[in-house]
């Protein structure tokens, strides 16, 4: 038995210590890219491109508050510019990393504020090949991520992570991502089906200094297999403007004060 | 068969027309507040004729404009629709919305018409006690026409825990329901056709007043609702029975009071919603032409099963007070309604194609009158400011009497055409 236990201790050693360095650069990469600051705001423009070159526009203000920790729960406010069948229509999640979201929209010509069913967070964001999750964040407890190797990117040193869900049920099979070793900003990111297929590319395309905080500012997902792409880019950035906790709430869900959505 | 095929050339002329201007740059729209759309809108009956004949439930052009101004704190709002009606070729203008507000600390104000929607139900209402267009609803319009402004005052109250929306409405709104040459209407009184409306005059003591306070009670959105007003779906007094020569159409008084919760549960949303009609005017229930009081109740379940796919299932019943004095008040001939009247629903949507295609169903079916009302859907949003929609109407019952069962033969195809700028 003592035996069995030993050649299990020498097998799964080596495995944990890299296992633990990991999980270390993928916290710390998520901090960055996603929890950098007390609050953020973008104008963000989406050009979703289908495989026949047609392009639509997208056009939200996005505004995010942190509560607690890095990888804790976050607030986000998002105002709808464009297209016109969504103009003024306003979307509020609370996001919580270990359970479901709760996420409202209110519909402007009818007035209501609706409660929305959220589970996959895997889910498009506004249509667009970006996943709620590239969004606002995938809780890192629900992988398993080990470091592949140590490589370059662009001129600049990266960790290349890959990442497997723990649950079974997932439709994907793995996520491989260049972490840039300087910033810890994410450079490149691979999505793999359970098939082992190479599905979606992420791509950081522009990284900018705001208020001392390296930025994503032009990120695009690509679909290899519906060749639909989306690239999202980052205007107006800013972090630290002191968004108040009452934005997050019906009354301006409802009319959006102009000062925070511009 | 000619109404079909005008039907389908007025389509495509519209299709074509959204197609070009699709294309085209609109861009002044961005510089000025100033947006809108052009919509052709179709609906024709599948069974039978209308009541007067024609086929078309509804057949209309309609452009709407809208300006919104917000100089700091201030806001002026206007939506104007402009309209030409193809069943019986009129000219409107329609004013949708118009109102001036101010917004400050903790508190706002608006003042002018509105459209309010309360309440946690879909398409099933307790605490929305605001006038609502049934006969837009029945005929394929776009969903937002089934709900109609109010001119009225609206203050708010906004606090960290707790808020509260505050409404007047000194000019009462009827809800619209669908009219006798469209749809085929059951009537007990259909022979009388000498009949006049008299509405609740615009007096301080008939404004109406509904209020809201809501928070957010252990993650769950929590609501109080009452409201001092008026029943929106009309009576019918007779000059004398069992021969009436005239009908008088009035809108008896009510109050009614309520609640609702929602939020995360069981993997998906959860919502319940009651509240209680107090029938002012018919306090014991034995007055045959007023509505008894009644409590409602509202039960619903939405949840995401997969990727753009949602599903949601509503339970709603209707208690009617003073059951028995109902029974032997009401006059022989006409149908008697259950004790309890239930109704449930379903709504199933799913999304394709970068959600540019979504296909819906959504079905009453009321288990007490044992009849439905089903809509079957599919939208395409062709580009970013072009979209279709095509749905058929289906409706359904054991009897002539009830909600649905009485447009059993109204069934209708429908179609949405819509340029945004």
């Amino acid at each position: 038995m003592m035996r069995y236990l030993a050649v299990l201790f020498v097998v799964f050693l080596p495995l944990r210590v890299f296992a633990a360095t990991a999980e270390d650069i993928v916290k710390k990469s998520q901090a960055v890219f996603l929890y950098q600051g007390k609050d953020f705001k973008a104008r963000i423009l989406m050009k979703l491109v289908n495989k026949n070159g047609q392009e639509r526009i997208r056009e939200l203000t996005m505004i995010r508050k942190n509560y607690g920790e890095s990888g804790g729960d976050q607030k986000y406010f998002i105002y709808f510019f464009q297209p016109s069948d969504v103009r003024d229509m306003t979307f509020m999640v609370y996001k919580y990393p270990s359970k479901d979201d709760d996420r409202w929209l209110f519909v402007p010509a009818i007035n209501m504020v609706r409660r929305i069913a959220a589970r996959d967070k895997r889910s498009s964001f506004a249509g667009s090949d970006f996943t709620y999750e590239d969004v606002s964040g995938r809780d890192t407890e629900d992988d398993v991520h080990t470091l592949v190797k140590e490589d370059r990117l662009g001129g600049k040193d990266v960790y290349v992570v890959k990442s497997e869900p723990k649950a079974k049920d997932s439709e994907f099979g793995k996520k491989l991502s260049w972490i840039d070793k300087a910033s810890f900003l994410p450079l490149k990111e691979e999505y793999y089906d359970r098939k082992d297929e190479l599905v979606k590319i992420f791509t950081a395309d522009e990284i900018k200094d705001v208020k001392g905080f390296p930025t994503v500012t032009r990120r695009t997902m690509k679909n290899l297999k519906t060749q639909h792409s989306s690239e999202a880019i980052f205007n107006k950035t800013d972090y630290n403007m002191g968004i108040e906790d009452s934005l997050f709430s019906e009354r301006f869900l409802k009319n959006p004060p102009k000062k925070s959505i511009e | 068969m000619r109404a079909v095929k005008r039907f389908l050339s007025r389509a495509a002329a519209i299709t074509c027309l959204a197609a070009l201007l699709s294309q085209s740059e609109m861009s002044f729209a961005f510089d000025l507040p100033l947006h809108g759309f052009a919509q052709g809108n179709y609906s024709a009956g599948t069974k039978e004729s209308n009541p007067d004949g024609k086929n078309f439930k509804w057949a209309e052009e309609r452009v709407q404009l809208k300006l919104d101004l917000s100089p700091e704190n201030y806001e002026l709002f206007i939506k104007q629709d402009f309209s030409r009606d193809g069943v019986d070729t009129t000219f409107r203008g329609e004013t949708r919305e118009a109102f001036a507000g101010y917004s400050g600390t903790g508190f706002d104000l608006r003042a002018g018409r509105q459209i309010f929607t309360w309440g946690t139900g879909d398409l099933v209402f307790i605490n929305d006690v605001f006038p609502k267009d049934y006969e837009a609803f029945f005929s394929g319009r776009p969903l937002e026409y089934m709900k109609k402004g109010v001119d009225s005052l609206k203050a708010g109250l906004y606090a960290e825990k707790i808020s509260l929306e505050a409404i007047a409405i000194p000019f009462f709104e009827p809800n619209t329901y669908p009219s006798e040459k469209r749809f085929h209407v059951f009537d007990p009184m259909s022979s009388v056709t000498n009949r006049h409306t008299s509405e609740p005059s615009s007096t301080f003591e008939n404004t109406e007043i509904a209020l809201r306070v809501y928070g957010n009670l252990f993650d769950y959105d929590s609501s109080l609702y009452f409201y001092k007003g008026f029943y929106r779906t009309p009576s019918f007094l007779p000059d004398s029975m069992p021969a009436p020569t005239e009908l008088e159409i009035f809108y008896p008084r009510m109050n009614s009071y309520g609640a609702s919760v929602q939020g995360r549960a069981l993997d998906g949303v959860l919502s319940v919603e009651a509240g209680y009609y107090d029938s002012r005017d018919d306090k014991d229930g034995s007055n045959s032409i007023i509505p008894n009081s009644e409590a409602r109740f509202l039960l619903g379940y939405q949840r995401q099963m997969w990727e753009d796919f949602t599903a949601s299932f509503q339970y709603y019943a209707e208690y009617m007070s003073d059951y028995s004095e109902y029974k032997n008040a009401l006059p022989t001939g006409f149908p008697k309604r259950d004790r309890v009247h239930t109704l449930v629903t379903m709504r199933l949507t799913q999304f394709l194609k970068y959600q540019t295609v979504r296909l819906s169903l959504f079905s009453f079916y009321s288990p007490s009158d044992e009849d439905y009302f089903v809509t079957p859907e599919i939208k395409y949003n062709l580009s970013d400011t072009v979209w279709l929609a095509a749905g058929y109407n289906i409706f359904g019952g054991k009897k002539e009497t009830t909600q649905f069962g009485q447009f059993d033969r109204d069934d209708n195809l429908y179609s949405q055409m819509r340029y945004e700028f």
